[in-house]
Parts: C-alpha cells; structure tokens; sequence
C-alpha cells in the first residue's frame, strides 16, 4: 500500500464513488434506451405485417384473384414465372463464378478487378439494371417488352448474391475436405463436384432463396424490360403465340409491377384495392422466404454436429 | 491409363468453364458500364451540353426529340436525391447502431434469436411495398399532422429511405462490431468499466471502419432506390423549401418519364445520363469501402 | 464505497512504516471461504478456502484445467462476463464480500488484472494508460499526465515510451505492450494486481524484465499470479498453491512447496512426473 496523504485519497475516493455513480446510472439509462431501441423495430415489423396484410384482404373478393384483367391471377403467374426463369440463368452463372472465387481465383490483379465487378453488380441501383436491360434486350434486339428480357434483368440482380454466398459456403468448408479428397487421387473438379460442392449445398440453397426472394418483388428493372401489360389466352395451344402463358417472349406485368402502376398511373376503380391485395400477397411471400431461407440454414447446423458424432 | 487421361481431360475442361463463370463477371460489369457510358455522355457529345450546366443548373428543359436544343440542368434532381438520402442517414444512424449493439452486446441471445431475423425481413420486404406503405400511412399522417396541401415531402422520402437501409447499416455495423477482439473488452471490464464505457470508449471506436462500411454500403442503396422514393416523393421539379415539401430526385425521374421519352432523344439520353450519375456514385461507394479496409489499423 | 479502505490505509501505514518488524501482523488481504463455481453443471472449484496475505506474490500453479485461471478471474469477478457461471461460498476482500457487499465496478478498479495476451487498447499509449482514470471520472489533463508518467515509470517503461506517447500502443512488441497493460492497471490505483500467466506469451528477455517488476511492484502491491513456469514461481512468489482438478491441493510458503511438499500429488508435479 503506497504511502499518501488519508484527507487527499479519502477526497478523491469521495470524487471517484460521485464518478462511478453516475456512470452506472448512465449505464442503466443506456440499457434502457438500447431494450427500446430492438423493441421499437419488433413492433414495427408487427405493426407493417398486420396492416399490411389485414388492409390487403380487407376488401377481398374472389375475383380480384381472377385470371383475367380484372384480377391478379396473371401477375401471380408472371411473377412465379419470371422468378423461375431468372433463377435458370443467374444459378449456374453464380455458381461458376463462386466456384472461380474460391477454388480458382489466384491473388492479384484479376482476381481484384472479378471482386470489385461482382460488388459493383451488388450494388448498382435497380433502375440502373432495368435502363441497361431495356438498351441492350429490348432496344437492340428490337423487340416489345418481354418476360425473357425481364428475367434477364432480374439475372443481373441475383448473380452477386448467388456468387457470394457459393463462394463463402466453399471458403467455409474444413480443410480437410480438399485434402481427404487429394489424398485419394482426386483431380480438382473431382473435388469440387463431388466433396466441396454436396457439403455447401444448404448454404447455396439459402442464397438461392434469397435471390428468389430479391427478384419476387423487384420492380423497378422490369418497368421497361417485362413490361407494364399482360394479356394471357389461357386456353392458347401455340406457344409460340403471344398470348400463350408459357412464351416467355411476351410481356409479363408483374405483382410488385401492379402495385406500381395501381398506385401511380391506374384508372380502375378497384386498382387501390388491386395494390393493397398485392402489398399482401409480396409480404407473405417475404415471410416465406425469410423463414424457409432460415429453417434450410438451421437444417445444416443440425446436419454438420450429427456428421460430428 | 486411358481412364486417367479422361479424367484430366474433363478437369481441365471445367477448369476452363468454371473460368469463363468468373471472367463473365467482369464482362457483364464492364459492359453495363460501357453502355451507361456511351448512351450518358450523349448529353455532353451529341447535345453539346456542359458537364456544369448538367451539375449545377435548375433548368430542366430538354427537348423529345433529336434535334436537342432543350436545357437539362439536373441540380434539383441531384439535390432532392443528396438531401432526402443525407436525412435518412440521419434518421437511420441511431436507431441502426442501436440495435447493432442491442444484437451483440447487450442481449446477443435475444438478437440472434428474435432481433437477427427481423432485420432480415427487413431487408426482403419490396422496395415497391415500402412506397405503398409510405404511400398509404406516411403521406396522410405527414399531411394532417403538419397540415401541408399533399403530404408528399422530402420528409417522407427520408422516413421511407431510413427504414429500407436500416437493415444494411444495422447488419454490417453489428458484424463489426462482433469482430473486435474480445480481450479488448476484456481489459476494459478489468480496469473498472461499466458496460456502456465499454461500448463507447471501446468497442465503438475500434468497429468504426466497419460502421463506416456500413454508412457507405446504405447510403449507396439510398442513392439507388428508385420506386418506393417516386411514390412519396411528390416529383415536383422545384427545390424544397422545407423537408415538408415536395421535390424530386434522379430516380424518380428515370422510373418516370424514360418510358415516355423518344429513344435517342435529348431527353431520353439526359435520363441516361443521370443513371450513368447513379453509377458513378455506386462505383465511389465501393472505392471508398476498399480505400476504407485497406487502411484498417493503420491510422489509429 | 471506498471509505473503509481509508481506514485500512491507516493500519497499513502502520505496517509500511515497520515492516521490517511486522512480519506476523501482515493482513489478510483475501479471505476465500468454501468457494465452489460451476459451468453450467461442471464443477470447475471445489470448496476453495484460502487466504492471501497483503504485500505478498502468491502464485498459483498446477496443470492446465486445474482450475487456477477461474479462480484468479473470480476474485475480481470476471468470471460474470460467463452467465454460465455460478459461484457458492464467499470471498473477502479487506473483510467485505466481494459478491454482495462490494460493487463489482469499484471491486475492478481496486482489483486490477493482467490478462495472458497483452491486451493494449488500440489507441495511443497515452490513452491506454489513461483510460482508467478517464472511466473514474479525471479529465483534467495535467493531472492525466501525472498519473501517466508515473504508472509508466512504476511498470519500467517510461524510458521506451515517452518519446511515442501519442503513437499507437500496437507498434510497441509483445514484451512492452504487456508492460504497458501492467502501467495501465496500474493507472486505477489498484491495491491487488492479478496477473494470468502474464508471460507465457512472451520471449524469455521479456519474461525476465516483468520477473523483476512484479518484484518491484510488490513493495506497494498485493500480487496473485498464474503461471505454468514452475521457476517463474519460485523465483518470484512469497506463497504457492497447487491446483489439480478443481481441488486446492497444497497451499503454503514457496520454499516450503518446492523443498518440501507434503502432498505426494504436489511433489510429483513440481518434479515434472505430470502436467
């Protein structure tokens, strides 16, 4: 103990107990002010899901699911269809290119200039996608809106994310995987297709969700890609007509679309309930999404411990 | 021996391939950047516009046709994008490191558990949805409570923004915030501190690059959103006076006259332009956030 | 909160003045009483009780598990950052107990720690010093530069650093950085320093020079280390207890510990047969 003055230490302990006082108090205020901060957002999401989907089935009726152009049958269907055709070009595009990132990809110049195309990809504005695919597959080709120019666009957006997420999935794997499997006299694509590749899928699977869910309500890039009409003969037999449901060469109106134009352009009078229907449907589709995306990823941790025992 | 050399043949084959994947990249970045390039600097090549006049005039006039001759200074739709995306941030900064702490230090069961997913509901709902919500809640209430004529404002494109790049700043602050060295925090509890001086004095400024990442990467998806902006916004091209009135920005703009505009037309390449803008800003984000981790721990 | 250590000051004035004189009056410093702690359900200390003396290094050994870190954690109550944790039993500390009668905000500041790793701040080695009085409340900066130059010179430092003062504590080496760690614990005017094997991350040069500061230090503090380094104990430690497995096996002077254990676990570990 050093030796020192009693009154002097005894007044700074006095100053010190005031100081750490008031710094538990702040403490406590703080923890407060955090709690209701997370819990602000908790209700948030509940108040927005409630209303959201309460007001879209509010005035619900049959026919607004119609699959006609009084009902949002066709958007649905254009909405499912597009998705599908999206994620059959941006998946294995992705994939390669998460595979180059993470087994391939060699540190340097290249390899940055791959990294900083795929960020930028990630984050370019929406509409910038849909003024590109406009120029380039509508413009150019010299056709009329389509769906196939719209799952085009969508591609553009869901590519950095499947790509990110494959390469992650691959980088997170044990090094022991690659060497077990080169050990045995596996070529590198033996490896990757056979060892790497099977125990990422879950985690692949999920960013494929997500992507899923990114292009579900996208909007903004196919405006003037998919186009902003739709006109279904569902009793067409000739694909190649441009009213077949299955011609992904005709324009395709989409749900996020619909709400767009039944909230800024629309003339029908039952168009704000057309939206509301449609804000409803995109927001169970969400929760769908985000829980299916979360039960698969769950799924992989229960997978990876039972492989440990 | 034959077998083998199959074997080889087809590793190198999908050397190749899976190659191409990556290269394709690259390709596609480039190509989107050469064509928002050779269409936006119409403006400036074939209209003969200045790059100052398209900056920093307010005289949006431009002619829907070819033979130009119209006027496009873009300042208010550069202005109404840099003002309403400045106040989100501002909005949105508190309340996205708030829960960022809230998930990793104060109650990291409770975030993982509850908190972790609900940002990332956050971040699936559709931009088109926040707009309709904004649309149909925000403006209203905008419009009674502070009695204005529509309720369509600077404000309400803010409180919109704010939400939607909420999730993006919360999840990357809270990755860097997880990321500091616990030994740090360690020290800290050891040396007397409460947790709030842990978080403040400690944790905080060690995460700030992070943070940062964070600000940049939802400031760029501000920058970038298009619909959910367009519907609250009023698309009124005249500068607001206060955050309660209207105005508009460069995304509104694109989403609402390109499909009217003649292609080729004055008109239609000053819209390519103000996207070629929004590139350019998207492409300083990323620069910014490189420039930023690659002088992680260097100047502390 | 801290009044009752002025009156301790008081007595231990006293002591300081005669030390010499007073060797059998030394006070009890900690008073560890049928401490128990469990993870969870594992029992990592079984009924603990041991006192640990003022103005003494007592070290605490034994194989690694044995339980000797989480004891060490426990009497500045680290151990709460685990909500796994559980603790029965009691720790005095100048006769009050740590858990219930002593904050655990003040109980940190008297009770400093060094941790394994040094732990510098990424901040300068002016604010990693600082920082603890800063957290008391001192803003005012000549008194902050007292307060600096004088832990730094206390850890044996003050030479190497006070021409880097404003440069970052993470360009200093693994030897100066743990110094520096030591400086600033001892910035909160601690009366107890725990160290938990402060030198097992370091070179044997380093080693040696933290050797002779806790030497140094332990004229004015209470020092309780954690090593694996049987040497480093008996060179520097006044008192020894072996930990095996939760269990406090031996607890004693270190001479009598390394010449003469009584407990044949205890020899067989110190002659290296385990551990």
């Amino acid at each position: 103990m050093p030796n020192k003055d009693n009154q002097v230490l005894q007044d700074t302990t006095k100053a010190i107990n005031a100081t750490i006082l008031r710094a538990k108090l702040l403490d406590t205020i703080m923890t407060g002010v955090f709690y209701v901060v997370a819990l602000f957002f908790l209700v948030l999401l509940i108040v927005f899901a409630t209303y959201i989907i309460v007001k879209g089935f509010m005035d619900f009726d049959i026919s607004m699911m119609a699959f006609d152009h009084r009902g949002i049958g066709n958007q649905l269907f254009n909405t499912v269809y597009l998705v599908i055709l999206a994620l059959l070009i941006s998946v294995p595009l992705g994939l390669l290119s998460g595979i180059y990132m993470a087994e391939y990809a060699k540190p340097g110049r290249v390899t940055k200039i791959i990294r900083i195309s795929i960020e930028t990809l990630s984050s370019l504005p929406s509409i910038v996608v849909g003024l590109f695919g406009y120029l380039v597959f509508i413009v150019m080709t010299g056709s009329q809106w389509n769906l196939f120019a719209g799952a085009l666009a969508v591609s553009i957006l869901s590519l950095p994310i499947i790509s990110t997420t494959t390469e992650d999935a691959l980088k997170s794997l044990p090094d022991g995987y690659k060497k077990g499997s080169y050990g045995m006299g596996a070529t590198k694509w033996q490896t990757i297709r056979m060892v790497l590749l099977p125990a990422c899928i879950p985690q692949i699977m999920t960013g494929i969700i997500l992507a899923a869910g990114r292009a579900f309500g996208e909007a903004a890039a196919l405006m003037f890609t998919a186009g902003m009409s739709t006109d279904i003969n569902w009793n067409s037999t000739n694909l190649f007509s441009s009213t077949h449901p299955l011609n992904p060469f005709r324009p395709g109106e989409t749900l996020a679309l619909q709400i767009w134009a039944s909230r800024t352009e629309a003339i029908a009078e039952n168009s704000t309930q057309i939206a509301n229907l449609c804000a409803a449907i995109l927001m169970i589709m969400v929760f769908t999404f985000s829980i299916s995306a979360r039960y698969i990823s769950q799924h992989i941790n229960k997978k990876m411990i039972g492989d440990n025992k | 021996m034959q077998d083998n050399s199959r074997v080889i043949r087809q590793d190198i084959s999908w050397k190749i391939i899976i190659s191409l994947g990556g290269f394709f990249m690259i390709a596609l970045t480039f190509a989107l950047g050469f064509f928002l390039f050779y269409r936006g600097i119409g403006t400036f090549t074939t209209y003969d516009h200045s790059v100052f006049e398209f900056l920093f005039s307010s005289t949006w006039a431009p002619a829907d046709s070819h033979d130009g001759g119209g006027k496009v200074g873009a300042a208010i739709f550069i202005f109404g994008s840099i003002s309403t995306c400045l106040l989100a941030l501002l909005i949105s900064l508190p309340f996205s490191i708030g829960v960022a702490i809230f998930m990793t230090e104060i109650s990291p069961g409770f975030g993982r558990k509850i908190i972790q997913p609900i940002v990332e509901i956050f971040v699936g709902i559709p931009s088109v949805v926040y707009g309709w919500l904004g649309l149909t809640v925000l403006v209203p209430v905008i419009k009674d409570v502070f009695d204005t004529q529509y309720g369509f404002s600077v404000l309400a494109a803010s409180l919109v923004l704010a939400i939607m790049i909420f999730p993006t700043i919360t999840s990357v602050s809270a990755d860097a915030i997880r990321s500091v060295p616990k030994n740090f925090r360690q020290a800290a509890f050891g040396l007397g501190s409460t947790r709030w001086q842990v978080i403040y004095k400690i944790v905080l400024p060690a995460a700030k690059n992070g943070i940062l990442t964070g600000v940049i990467l939802g400031l760029a998806r501000a920058f970038g959103e298009a619909l959910a902006v367009a519907m609250v916004i009023g698309k009124t091209k005249v500068f607001p006076v206060s955050i309660l009135s209207p105005t508009t920005n460069l995304t509104s703009a694109i989403a609402a006259d390109m499909g009217g505009a003649m292609d080729g037309g004055e008109y239609n390449i000053a819209l390519w332009t103000m996207a070629l803008l929004l590139f350019f800003i998207s492409l300083g984000c990323i620069f910014l956030i490189h420039y930023i981790s690659e002088s992680d721990g260097e100047n502390i | 909160m801290r009044e009752y250590i002025g009156d301790v000051m008081g007595e231990s004035n006293v002591h300081s003045l005669d030390t010499s004189t007073a060797v059998h009056s030394i006070q009890d410093k900690f008073i560890v009483d049928k401490l128990d702690l469990y993870y969870g359900t594992f029992k990592a200390l079984k009924e603990i009780s041991m006192n640990i003396k003022e103005s003494e290094v007592t070290a605490l050994i034994g194989p690694s598990g044995c339980g000797k870190s989480t004891f060490l954690k426990t009497l500045n109550r680290m151990n709460d950052l685990d909500s796994t944790v559980r603790i029965e039993g009691s720790v005095l500390l100048d006769n009050k107990n740590i858990f219930t009668e002593i904050d655990v905000i003040n109980l940190r500041q008297w009770v400093g720690m060094v941790f394994q790793q040094p732990n510098p701040f990424p901040k300068s080695i002016y604010d990693n010093i600082a920082y603890g009085p800063r957290v008391q409340g001192i803003t005012k900066k000549a008194e902050l530069d007292i307060i600096v130059e004088r832990s730094l010179r206390q850890a044996a430092i003050w030479d190497e650093a006070k021409d880097r003062l404003h440069k970052s504590a993470l360009g200093m080496s693994g030897g100066q950085q743990q110094r520096l760690c030591i400086a600033r614990t001892l910035a909160t005017k601690p009366d107890v320093i725990l160290m938990d094997e402060p030198t097992s991350a370091l070179d044997p040069i380093s080693t040696l020079k933290i050797e002779e500061l806790v030497l140094e230090l332990k004229k004015d503090y209470t020092i309780v280390i954690v090593t694996h380094n049987m040497q480093q104990a008996s060179r520097i430690s006044d008192k020894t207890a072996f930990f095996l497995l939760g269990d406090l096996i031996e607890y004693n002077t270190t001479e009598e510990i390394f010449t003469n254990p009584k407990n044949p676990k205890t020899e067989e570990y110190i002659t290296g047969r385990f551990g």
